[in-house]
């Protein structure tokens, strides 16, 4: 036992701690403990009252045995007790206890705050700053509430003592952190920002913690604080090293006051007043002087004390990020430190760097440091540092060295850390699709992704690929030989088999001309991973299977022949075998158009976000271990019930959702799949077969269907429309004929034809349940301006619907004027007793009433400039949101009503069209350019015609289009 | 700052000090998970890591690891010495502290700990303000044996 024991030694408590630490075994230490616990309980019951020696002994045991990590659940009291001992150090051992042991007894938490108000009364300094401490250290509600009034007080009185000022700053500080509700801004407040001026260094010191966080919740009220920061600023830092004493820290003058006078500025914008400003220009250029000069002590606390300031001063800069001569400075003296030979500042020079990259002043000089960080990617031997250089490659990354990074970043995953792997793998795969310029090459690097890390690929990164590929006819085949390469490996991951799968079933016929890769060749291909893959992929794969059937006719007697085997048709999970049995008769009854069309080819998805964006968003949030963990459980679970989130694409192929990719990319939220019954849904097929995939609802997957509740809205007024009618409404502008909306129990087609100022719409209204619809009404209304700008008349329709019955209503439209809004069309009916309201907007458009006018380029370019008033111009420019090929894009102005004019532009690559919009009042010449570039994959739409309402409205429609 | 811990390199914690609110559960999930981090780095590691949303600044002083987790605008650097003057100070006081002054004297280490910072801030950088008030206390207490 060692005979240290300072100040006021208690034997007691040093003999039972080394009894503690001779114990050889856990149990024997839990026995002495509980042998220990056994006195003090017998002593704090005992009849003899304790004196305060032996009671703080106890209290201090008792501390001990909860620090070694037992539960405590008395002396509570004699704690408190010892709060109104006069003795100084037992009431600092009441003080400990209470602090580190206090729990929400209401009772308890009374008498202490008893005690700490008479301590603060007390006028005895050292007894205040206990107070205060204990309030600072607890920092719960109860404390706020009763002192949270009573603290500023003392903080700002004339007549309270340094030391206590300190305390009472800084324990304000922790109150108005837990509950900021309570603590009041009053008359004190600017006093506190005075405490700046203090002359003692202590008190700025504590004060400016406190006046930092209270700025950047309050920063009006408190901007006075800035001329006073950087005044008192600027004479820290022209200080010479002893001028402030006790507050030179290894020659370094106030490093800590100067580092939080710089993160308080970084609560506001550069000062306005011009000379505020100078000084702190000047103050921040001494920094980084001073950062070249040699240094004053070798000991690395004076370099530390020294660079903290210096990378303060750099944030502030950062923070700033308005003067390029600072920003390019603090860049240099960055990249010096990246060669640093103390790792520290390796470390916090890549950190910061990242901030300085995407400040468009420093980007270009942080990209001139690149060798050295991939080198230390290379070569740093602390994974915390390789993780700092792959953040700055990534924040450094743009079009002219993505290629670069891209590979070099693949060529560290080979070897990186298990930590940091599924990081870099959503970094990659950003990248190869932010910055890919063309997509073979994107397509090579998240193969090249699933090969090196395939454990580490991400949900979110495969569906993305597949995603981009479905979107880019470009691309596809190239997809499909690549994809057919990599699973010739003898061992290649589940996820590469996925990928494989989803992308031969879709694509795979544009490679089954070699005859290496022949359909057969293909299937035996994917064939031979499927035993090794989990429940979802080979479900996925049989889907690709089917696929194939309608591909490829001539592995259909192959493909029956797998789905007839038992290993299939009555494999033991529910899913794999409802879909062999599914999959088996579709392909023996169905004929090969209604196959081909239930089968076609997934439609575009549409345009959104990367969901890998949010991934790592969420990863590198708070919290982000835990939330992982409870996602990789939920996972988990869904797999083995069947996961349908993985293959949802499939299922929704197959399906009639409208936006396929609600489940594709909305990952767990697996939204219901509306199928239908093979025998409802056929009648309604066949009606609507030109409108394309949305159409086919022969649904395979219908077990989403009697599940799911249908949407019931028990009002008899018309429902609002439904958040999707603009969707739905764009999808009708470029078209006239197809499926206006589907769900669980009604489909809703429209054809339609437009002569003139005139329209014809015809509904379709398809009953998919087998039970009647009864009280069946539609109406269709023009809210507000519309009335008078269209007349719209509807036939009534019967109000019985059959069930797998059909019921048609025309609608007359006779165009006025122009207009902008949609006319409204409501559906009531009762289904099983349960009243559908559906409102929905009806596809009639201004473009609709388009004459396209046929001219040529000197009338066009003519026209263009009489129209060249500003309002009579609308212009658009926007990111492709749908692949941008030529065929398509034409085959969507023509549909928008107008001529497509050619050999008008001089690019070729444009798109000019003219055409006539007709009304009842007038006519308006309307006349077109859209510019693709497909570098960018952005246009820009322009639109002039005579009328502003007109230009806009147009233009705004029809930039959704592509 | 969101905490403070002292551990020796058997894994033995020898002082934890918490700025927020924390369940003991927690508290008890995050030491362990925080100390089998910090003892698996080698010497010439950085002293800094990035640990679930906070930011872990430690260095080796003997065979006591200190340790302190500091938000994402927090200075590393200024935190590191915040590290070396508190060592300084325990230094100060016990002269030429050890490991075993930390464990018998546990309750001066916070008494120290509590003047220097106050909810995770500091409250004075001068070695003579904070030792003054320690020692002051020192003084106001008469010496007991039993």
């Amino acid at each position: 036992m060692p005979a240290v024991s300072k100040g006021d030694g208690m034997r007691g408590l040093a003999v039972f701690i080394s009894d503690i630490r001779n114990c050889k075994s856990k149990e024997a230490e839990i026995k002495r403990i509980n042998k220990e616990l056994a006195n003090i309980r017998s002593k704090f019951k005992g009849d003899k009252a304790l004196d305060g020696y032996s009671k703080k002994k106890y209290v201090c045991k008792l501390l001990f045995i909860f620090l070694l990590g037992h539960d405590i659940d008395f002396g509570h009291m004699e704690a408190v007790n010892l709060l109104s001992s006069n003795k100084y150090t037992e009431k600092q051992i009441g003080y400990l206890f209470i602090s580190v042991l206090v729990n929400s007894n209401s009772e308890l938490i009374r008498l202490i705050n008893n005690a700490i108000k008479n301590d603060l009364s007390s006028r005895n300094p050292t007894f205040m700053c206990l107070a205060l401490h204990c309030i600072a250290n607890v920092g719960s509600r109860e404390m706020a509430e009763a002192f949270a009034g009573e603290i500023p007080r003392i903080l700002v009185a004339g007549d309270t003592m340094d030391s206590v000022k300190q305390s009472a700053a800084l324990c304000l500080l922790r109150l108005y952190k837990a509950s900021p509700d309570l603590v009041l801004m009053g008359e004190w407040t600017s006093r506190v920002v005075h405490l700046l001026n203090d002359q003692h260094m202590g008190v700025v010191t504590a004060a400016i913690s406190l006046i930092t966080c209270l700025s950047s919740k309050n920063p009006d009220e408190f901007k006075t604080c800035v001329s006073l920061a950087v005044s008192r600023l600027s004479r820290i830092v022209s200080s010479a090293s002893t001028d402030l004493q006790d507050y030179t820290y290894y020659f370094v003058p106030a490093p800590w006051l100067s580092c939080k006078l710089l993160r308080l500025l970084q609560c506001y914008p550069p000062p306005e007043d011009g000379a505020v400003k100078g000084r702190l220009v000047e103050c921040l250029e001494t920094i980084l002087n001073k950062a070249q000069e040699p240094p004053k002590s070798k000991k690395v606390q004076h370099s530390n004390a020294k660079n903290a300031i210096l990378f303060e001063a750099i944030s502030l800069i950062i923070h700033y990020d308005s003067e390029p001569n600072l920003l390019v400075r603090a860049c240099n003296q960055l990249g010096q430190f990246l060669q640093h030979r103390e790792t520290n500042l390796r470390y916090l020079a890549l950190e910061s760097m990242c901030t300085l990259a995407s400040s468009e002043f420093s980007h270009e000089a942080v990209k001139t440091h690149i060798e050295t960080v991939i080198n230390a990617l290379k070569t740093e031997r602390d994974v915390s540092v390789r993780q700092r250089a792959a953040d700055l490659l990534y924040a450094m990354c743009d079009r002219s060295n993505a290629k670069q990074i891209v590979a070099e970043m693949l060529s560290y995953l080979e070897t990186a850390d298990y930590s940091i792997r599924e990081e870099m793998v959503l970094k990659v795969a950003i990248l190869a699709e932010k910055y890919a310029v063309d997509y073979s090459w994107y397509v090579d690097t998240i193969l090249n992704l699933i090969r090196i890390a395939g454990d580490y690929v991400s949900e979110e990164v495969w569906y993305r690929v597949i995603q981009i590929v479905i979107n880019r006819d470009d691309v596809q085949g190239y997809a499909a030989k690549t994809v057919f390469e990599a699973l010739q490996a003898p061992a290649c991951h589940e996820n590469m088999v996925k990928v494989g799968g989803y992308i031969l079933g879709e694509f795979g016929n544009l490679i089954a001309g070699d005859p290496r890769s022949s359909p057969l060749v293909q299937f035996n291909l994917l064939h031979s991973k499927f035993h090794l893959c989990s429940v979802p992929t080979r479900a996925l794969l049989l889907s690709a299977y089917i696929k194939f059937i309608n591909l490829f006719p001539e592995t259909k007697a192959t493909i029956q022949e797998v789905l007839r085997s038992d290993s299939q048709i009555r494999n033991s999970d529910v899913e794999l075998q409802q879909r062999a049995v599914e999959y088996l008769k579709l392909s023996s009854i169905a004929s090969t158009d209604v196959l081909a069309t239930v089968l076609e080819e997934m439609p575009p998805f549409p345009e959104r976000e990367s969901s890998i964006l949010a991934k790592l968003k969420k990863k590198k949030g708070p919290g982000a271990v835990s939330v992982e963990l409870e996602d990789g459980k939920e996972r988990g679970e869904l797999n083995g019930g069947g996961d349908r989130g993985g293959d949802a694409a499939i299922a929704a192929s197959n399906a009639s959702t409208p936006s396929p990719s609600a489940d594709l990319l909305g990952l767990r939220s697996t939204a219901p799949v509306s199928g239908t019954t093979p025998s409802a849904g056929s009648l309604l097929v066949d009606v609507f077969s030109e409108a394309g995939p949305s159409a086919t609802s022969a649904g395979v997957n219908d077990d989403g269907f009697l599940s799911s509740a249908p949407p019931t809205v028990a009002s008899e007024d018309p429902a609002p429309p439904l958040p999707e009618s603009d969707e739905l409404l764009n999808k009708f502008v470029c078209k006239n004929n197809g499926v206006l909306f589907e769900n669980q129990l009604l489909q809703i087609g429209i054809k339609s034809e437009y002569r003139q100022n005139l329209g014809r719409m015809y509904l379709f209204y398809g009953n998919k349940t087998s039970v009647q619809f009864v009280s069946f009404n539609t109406t269709v209304s023009c809210p507000g301006e519309l009335q008078s700008q269209l007349n719209v008349q509807t036939k009534t329709v019967e109000p019985l619907v059959e069930g797998g019955a059909q019921v048609q209503q025309v609608i007359n439209i006779e165009c006025l004027t122009d207009f902008i809004d949609a006319p409204l069309l409501n559906i009531k009916f009762r289904y099983g007793g349960a009243l559908q309201n559906i409102s929905l907007k009806l596809p009639v458009t201004i473009n609709k009433f388009f004459q396209p006018t046929e001219m040529a380029a000197a009338d066009f370019f003519q026209r263009w400039k009489q129209l060249s008033q500003p309002q009579q111009e609308a212009q658009k420019i926007f990111k492709a949101s749908h692949g941008m090929d030529t065929e398509v894009l034409k085959a969507k102005l023509l549909g928008l009503g107008t001529a497509l004019l050619e050999n008008v532009d001089p690019n070729p690559e444009n798109y000019v069209c003219a055409g006539v919009i007709q009304t009842k009042a007038q006519q308006v010449g309307c006349l077109l350019r859209l510019e693709p570039n497909a570098q960018a994959q952005m246009y820009r739409l322009t639109l002039r015609s005579s009328k502003d309402t007109v230009s806009q409205r147009v233009c705004d429609l029809l930039a959704e289009q592509f | 700052m969101r905490f403070m811990l002292l551990f020796s390199r058997q894994g033995k914690l020898r002082l934890q000090k918490w700025y927020t609110a924390t369940a003991e559960r927690d508290k008890k999930k995050m030491v362990r998970e925080l100390m089998q981090v910090v003892l698996a780095r080698k010497p010439k590691m950085s002293s800094f890591l990035e640990w679930r949303d906070l930011k872990i600044v430690y260095k080796r002083y003997a065979s006591l690891y200190f340790c302190c987790a500091v938000e994402e605008q927090d200075n590393e650097l200024i935190t590191l010495e915040v590290i070396h003057r508190f060592v300084e100070l325990l230094d100060k006081y016990f002269g030429s502290v050890c490991e075993l002054d930390i464990i018998f004297n546990f309750e001066k280490a916070y008494f120290i700990l509590d003047e220097f910072l106050i909810g995770g801030e500091i409250q004075d950088t001068s070695k003579k303000s904070v030792l003054k008030a320690i020692e002051q206390a020192d003084l106001l207490s008469p010496y007991h044996t039993c």
